[in-house]
């Protein structure tokens, strides 16, 4: 499987977001990327953006609906959102859509800082996997992968797609 | 993962991560690492309008002080609540029962009560150790204090604030500071000092309030308060327990001050920016002089903070150890 160049695919999500902004008549979004890789993609797109605005980091770690069964990630960061969130627009990234857990993990977390007015999810790939009535608003690519399949995102610099295969499934 | 160390493997699962807490003495340094970032990402949580995290919902913490306390009690409850689990505590009184029957019986009744956790002080030497050795599987056993052996929770929550306001330890003269002799913090603050890399720790202290053995924590020890907190980067003063004083180890709270007590005179022969620690209860004018207890560079109010964080920390990787070796366990019994 030919696998998708987040360098060809980060200007034409720019140029989406601008577009879905637009229509919404949101003039000023605050951005937030999660742990690890949204951060990278959140970082790309701003710089092709051309924007000088701060990025809010959401780390997700406490937030997991499957702590009981995986536990606790022994390298939590601190999440920091350098603006407030109440009433704000907010632009939420991340690398990878799968399951949609995650995003239901950072909508909570999000949510214990205050009350946006909107959030848009933008995601570099969407792996059509979701267990979850969540739905990005603007995508770079979607796959439809093999069951023992995954896809992790490397970077930041540059940023770039690797096929995985699991052995033991 | 470093494999578990031979000392206390009692509080580490089949993955060496932490499944009890019952001491600092052989945990290694990455583990103690580990505890100090997580609780920095739980600093960040207590800041928030929301100071509340769904980590541990469902789960019962049980809070079991067979020994007076107010500061350590309330902030377990506070970090259990804050990882959303559901809390109960028990005062529980020690004294007329020995000490086996107390536990065993106290021990049997918890249990009844399904918690997933408990937090645990008591006077006696060892009464973490022995709960966790002969609780039911999967539940997990934290130090609260245990006699003069250990208060693990308050010598990382003292790690916390040194390396938030000092930095890396390896570049750090430290000093503590008082009755060596009794204080289960002492303990724990020379051990986790020496495993995070600390090249000089300074015990300071009268001849009768030194323990003997005090080398095997490569400590340099002083009786000459003045000598011992030169240059220091940080004073760890700790409480003199007054009921110490009957037994003849002191002759009064007035000479302790006048030989031992951290005035100003005396903290400026410390580094200008050393930082001044002190586990609380002060005794003001005993260890301790009043200004110096309120002047800006005493951190004893911020320990109280970190000491939630360090806690919620301690909890939510406990529990983690706790669900990971069930899971190991119940894959043994498949396989069986």
């Amino acid at each position: 499987m030919s696998l998708p160049d987040p360098a060809v695919l980060i200007p034409a999500m720019a140029r989406q977001l601008q577009a879905h902004l637009q229509a919404q008549n949101i003039d000023n979004p605050r951005f937030v990327g999660i742990h690890t890789g949204g951060v990278w993609v959140a970082n790309a797109l701003l710089k092709e953006l051309d924007s000088q605005e701060p990025l809010g980091i959401l780390n997700v770690s406490f937030y997991r609906d499957d702590f009981s069964r995986s536990g606790l990630h022994p390298q939590v960061r601190p999440s920091e959102l350098p603006f407030e969130i109440e009433d704000q627009h907010l632009v939420l990234i991340d690398d990878v859509l799968m399951s949609g857990r995650t995003i239901r993990a950072a909508l909570n977390e999000l949510f214990d800082y205050g009350r946006p007015a909107s959030v848009t999810l933008l995601c570099l790939l969407d792996l059509n996997a979701r267990e979850l009535p969540i739905r990005p608003d603007i995508v770079g690519a979607t796959l439809s992968l093999e069951q023992n399949q995954r896809v992790k995102l490397t970077g930041p610099e540059p940023l770039a797609i690797q096929l995985q295969t699991l052995d033991n499934l | 993962m470093t494999p578990p160390a031979p000392k206390c493997p009692l509080q580490l699962n089949d993955q060496g991560r932490l499944r009890h807490f019952l001491s600092l003495d052989g945990l290694p340094r990455s583990m103690l690492t580990e505890i100090l970032d997580t609780a920095d990402s739980f600093l960040e949580v207590g800041a928030r309008a929301v100071k509340k995290v769904p980590l541990m919902r469902g789960m019962t913490v049980c809070n079991v002080f067979f020994e007076n306390s107010t500061r350590t009690r309330t902030t377990f409850e506070l970090a259990a609540k804050r990882l959303s689990a559901d809390v109960i505590t028990l005062n529980v009184s020690t004294s007329s029962t020995s000490k086996g029957e107390t536990l065993t019986d106290t021990l049997r009744t918890l249990e009844a009560m399904a918690a997933d956790m408990f937090v645990v002080r008591h006077a006696d030497s060892g009464a973490a150790h022995f709960i966790a050795e002969h609780v039911s599987p999967h539940v997990a056993i934290i130090n609260g204090g245990d006699g003069r052996h250990a208060h693990p929770t308050q010598g990382m929550l003292d790690m916390l604030t040194i390396r938030r306001h000092k930095g890396d330890f390896e570049q750090l003269k430290v000093a503590i500071v008082g009755d060596i002799l009794h204080s289960r913090v002492a303990r724990s603050n020379m051990i986790a000092l020496k495993t995070l890399g600390c090249p000089d720790i300074r015990v300071i202290a009268p001849k009768t309030l030194l323990p003997v053995g005090l080398e095997q924590y490569g400590v340099n020890v002083y009786t000459d308060v003045n000598e011992g907190l030169k240059d220091v980067d940080v004073i760890i003063m700790l409480r003199l327990q007054r009921e110490r004083m009957q037994g003849g180890l002191l002759p009064s709270e007035g000479e302790f001050y006048r030989l031992y007590g951290l005035s100003e005179q005396r903290l400026a022969l410390a580094h200008p920016d050393a930082i001044i620690l002190h586990p609380g209860p002060i005794n003001r004018g005993v260890e301790i002089d009043s200004a110096v207890a309120d002047c800006p560079r005493s951190m004893i109010l911020n320990q109280v903070t970190y000491g939630i964080a360090i806690r919620m920390a301690v909890l939510s990787m406990t529990m983690s150890g706790q669900n990971e070796q069930r899971q190991l366990d119940a894959e043994k019994q498949e396989s069986l």
